[in-house]
């Protein structure tokens, strides 16, 4: 008897330059069944799809493929085996036509011209068998994105593949075209496909999936079959968190203190729409209020905060501040008007590494020290001066180079360039993601005392201690919609995990606005 | 409706244009439409031809080659002064020369990761430098016993000049390959996008070395052939033809992004400029300064409308 499934990978372990990324991971996949990853940011997801079609070569564990073993050097190697992952359909070519973004690289030839004939046919037949109606002929750059998508997959089909790795595939389908992508996996689960889906979106997991594998920072958590699973238990095991512990803590007093009562807001954003990103997301936050954000990676929660602070552009939806509203073409907007924005990249989008505290410091302030076009020596060094001791920044000089400091003393230059502008309105995405302890809960105090002093605030976080401990009121986002609102006495972990896991006909929703 | 005729006159504008001029040299000049003029402007056209050709699979990789008109003065100097071995050892010579050349130049930009504008342009002083050096600035004269290097660029095969002749080869061999092998799909898929080619298992490298490595080829062909027109090997010769050649493939309709072109319509783009250049000479009263004012107006002029018309569709 054969019991050997069609792929499975036992106890693999990547290391990157000292720091294990995957460890002792599992993952096993039968011929037609749609298995999951997911897991948070650093779960580890795409460093398990890149050892599989041999981007990254792993540093421990074995891999079978139908019982034999596999090492693949290249993802070229694992095509040819049947392994073939998808890539999103900005990766096609978009003068060519559909059949030679399908054969590229293998055209089938007749005495060493390519045989167009032969080409188109086949490519018809493969499109067919998908269920597409796409004419191998036309130019790719003619379809839609949803065309395309599919195009992507047909590729990878007609590579004979026996693994189909679709990473992300409905980031840029909207909610009709998703539909057509489920026919068309539901097609190939018949024909004996086996197909690893990563998507964020609860809702498609749980349309398309058979199983679900969890991993979190690198570790294999559980593997699931996803019908008969609640949500709120997949949840947990991707937040490493008990359900009866969450059960058991109730809300932490901290919450209550500073909740704003003052009669005007201070920001709101009202009926913000971003494609499938942002679905009619309205906040509203308070003078010396810490409002807190929470959601599963891909909720949207990062795309609010981009969007009001204009860094995207919006397909509706207003902002003011101050009852005044605000015309957001591009950051530099927000900043005049009194916003602030820490991202969540501290590395990609914040600091300068080679430069000093004192450069990085003053580098949005620059325009405000500056005299005659030369900028005051003097002037930063009192900025300086004044925000190391405030923030308590661990560093020998202003002149030391940033790259030398901790995590969290970067965070707090960071926080520092921000504060010396004076904000009214200061957004915190993260702010103390891959922070030590120590320097977490005096960033966390800084917080609280910059919200004290009147500055409203909107802390988006992953972490729900930090979030129920920290914000005197929790919005929760998921999948582009703003899905509860929690206050005083309904903050808890337990309530922010029931929001993010409720079904579309939303229960949470009306629970919440029932206990009000 | 709209989108198919700004299409139409994407692929075919420079066609359009090409019989338009034509018909206004009909009109106008009887001198025009006579064969020994027509062969006249395919010869004397012959060489920027082949230095397009080659620069045609370089640009629709996304690339550019400065250094085309330098390397057809050193293939035309190699061959000059290897003319008396007859043709079977100037030729080969030379044009291998130009090609090592070429490679070079692939070879830094793709393993290098360096900008194609730099390398070429570096080539484009050095080789113009080497041949000045090895020349001692002084023309190479042919000397005789060479007839067979001179059929070459002043020979006839009928009564079609050879220089025409292999023209026409190189670009129904270069159309051949660009639209029915699988190289030629490769340079078009770099040029679209070269990501995607790469995670499509393509080895871009592999295309990018070989186009400029054709590109050098090309061009030390048109030296040859200049070189056995002229009777001499000159270091100072093609000076400015890399810009001729972009134009030429620019005004066919490739873009110059990369990506979407043909040989075809390269070949469209030389004898429009030829026919204008033509045109101008058969009316004897335009100056050559004013007539480098009009071709550059009218580059220019079909960049623009190829803009226009991309973002139409």
């Amino acid at each position: 008897m054969n019991i050997e499934p069609l792929l499975r990978m036992e106890k693999i372990k990547k290391v990157f330059s000292g720091v294990v990324a995957l460890d002792d991971v599992h993952f096993s996949l039968e011929q037609g069944e749609v298995h999951s990853l997911v897991g948070e940011n650093g779960a580890g997801k795409s460093t398990l799809i890149k050892v599989l079609t041999g981007a990254y070569h792993r540093d421990g564990g074995e891999m079978f493929l139908e019982g034999s073993p596999v090492n693949f050097r290249t993802p070229e190697e694992a095509q040819h085996a049947g392994v073939v992952a998808v890539y999103q359909e900005v990766n096609l070519l978009m003068f060519r036509s559909v059949a030679e973004n399908m054969f590229l690289g293998r055209e089938p030839r007749r005495f060493g011209l390519i045989d167009w004939k032969r080409m188109y046919r086949d490519a018809g037949e493969v499109l067919r068998n998908l269920g597409l109606q796409i004419d191998p002929k036309a130019t790719l750059g003619t379809l839609n994105i949803a065309s395309r998508q599919m195009i992507a997959i047909a590729r990878g089909v007609s590579l004979g593949a026996k693994v189909l790795v679709l990473d992300e595939p409905t980031s840029s389908l909207t909610e009709h075209e998703v539909v057509l992508l489920y026919d068309v996996i539901r097609r190939l689960k018949e024909q004996g496909t086996g197909i690893v889906y990563i998507s964020h979106r609860f809702d498609e997991l749980y349309a398309v999936c058979d199983k679900v594998t969890v991993l979190r920072d690198g570790k294999f958590i559980a593997t699931r079959p996803l019908a008969g699973l609640e949500r709120m238990d997949l949840i947990c095991l991707m937040l490493g968190k008990k359900r009866e512990d969450l059960e058991k803590k109730g809300s932490t007093a901290f919450g209550d203190h500073h909740e704003s009562s003052s009669a005007k807001p201070l920001l709101e954003a009202e009926h913000l729409r971003r494609g499938r990103h942002l679905r009619d997301v309205s906040i509203t936050a308070g003078r010396g209020e810490i409002l807190g954000m929470a959601g599963l990676l891909g909720s949207g929660r990062t795309e609010v905060a981009r969007a009001v602070f204009g860094a995207d552009s919006i397909d509706e939806g207003k902002v003011s501040l101050e009852g005044k509203q605000l015309n957001l073409r591009s950051p530099h907007d927000a900043i005049r008007a009194g916003l602030a924005f820490l991202s969540e990249d501290r590395k990609a989008e914040g600091i300068v590494p080679d430069w000093s505290v004192r450069e990085n410091m003053t580098l949005a302030a620059l325009p405000a020290l500056t005299r005659f076009g030369v900028v005051s020596r003097s002037a930063q060094n009192q900025i300086v001066e004044r925000f190391m001791s405030r923030l308590g920044i661990k560093a020998s000089s202003g002149e030391q180079k940033i790259r030398d400091l901790s995590g969290g003393n970067q965070q707090k230059v960071l926080l520092a360039r921000w504060l010396c502008k004076n904000p009214k309105f200061l957004i915190l995405d993260e702010p103390t993601r891959g922070i030590d302890v120590g320097a977490k809960s005096e960033i966390q105090a800084l917080i609280n005392e910059l919200a004290e002093d009147g500055m409203g605030v909107l802390m988006i976080s992953s972490e729900l201690e930090e979030l129920v401990e920290g914000s005197s009121r929790i919005v929760v986002m998921r999948d582009g919609e703003c899905c509860a609102e929690l206050t005083g006495k309904e903050i808890s972990q337990d309530s922010i995990v029931k929001a993010m896991a409720a079904e579309e006909a939303g229960g949470v929703q009306s629970d919440s606005a029932s206990a009000v | 409706m709209r989108a198919r005729i700004g299409s139409l006159l994407q692929h075919q504008g420079a066609l359009v244009m090409l019989l338009l001029v034509c018909l206004i040299g009909f009109a106008r000049y009887e001198a025009f439409l006579t064969p020994e003029n027509l062969l006249n402007i395919l010869r004397q056209n012959s060489m920027l031809g082949l230095v397009a050709l080659g620069m045609t699979f370089v640009i629709l990789t996304g690339g550019i080659d400065l250094s085309v008109g330098a390397l057809l003065a050193v293939a035309g100097v190699i061959a000059a002064s290897l003319a008396g071995q007859g043709l079977i050892v100037a030729l080969p010579a030379a044009v291998a020369a130009a090609t090592i050349l070429g490679l070079i130049n692939g070879l830094v930009i793709s393993k290098g990761r360096i900008q194609p504008f730099i390398v070429t342009l570096a080539m484009m002083i050095a080789a113009r430098g080497l041949a000045l050096a090895v020349t001692g600035e002084e023309s190479v004269r042919i000397t005789s016993s060479s007839d067979s290097f001179g059929w070459l660029g002043r020979g006839s095969i009928g009564f079609v000049p050879v220089p025409i002749v292999i023209l026409l080869v190189a670009f129904a061999v270069g159309w051949l390959v660009l639209n029915h092998t699988r190289f030629g799909r490769n340079v078009l898929a770099v040029g679209d996008n070269d990501e995607a080619a790469r995670l499509m298992g393509l080895n871009t490298d592999r295309v990018t070395i070989l186009v400029y490595a054709i590109s050098g080829a090309l061009a030390g062909l048109a030296g040859v052939i200049l070189a056995s027109r002229l009777g001499t090997g000159q270091p100072v010769a093609g000076v400015g033809w890399e810009l001729d050649a972009i134009a030429a493939v620019v005004i066919g309709g490739t873009l110059l992004t990369g990506g979407q072109g043909s040989a075809l319509a390269t070949l469209v783009g030389v004898l429009l400029l030829g026919v204008i250049f033509n045109l101008f000479n058969l009316e004897g009263q335009i100056s050559p300064w004013w007539q480098l004012v009009l071709r550059g107006l009218i580059l220019l002029f079909v960049v623009v409308v190829q803009n226009r018309l991309t973002k139409l569709r």
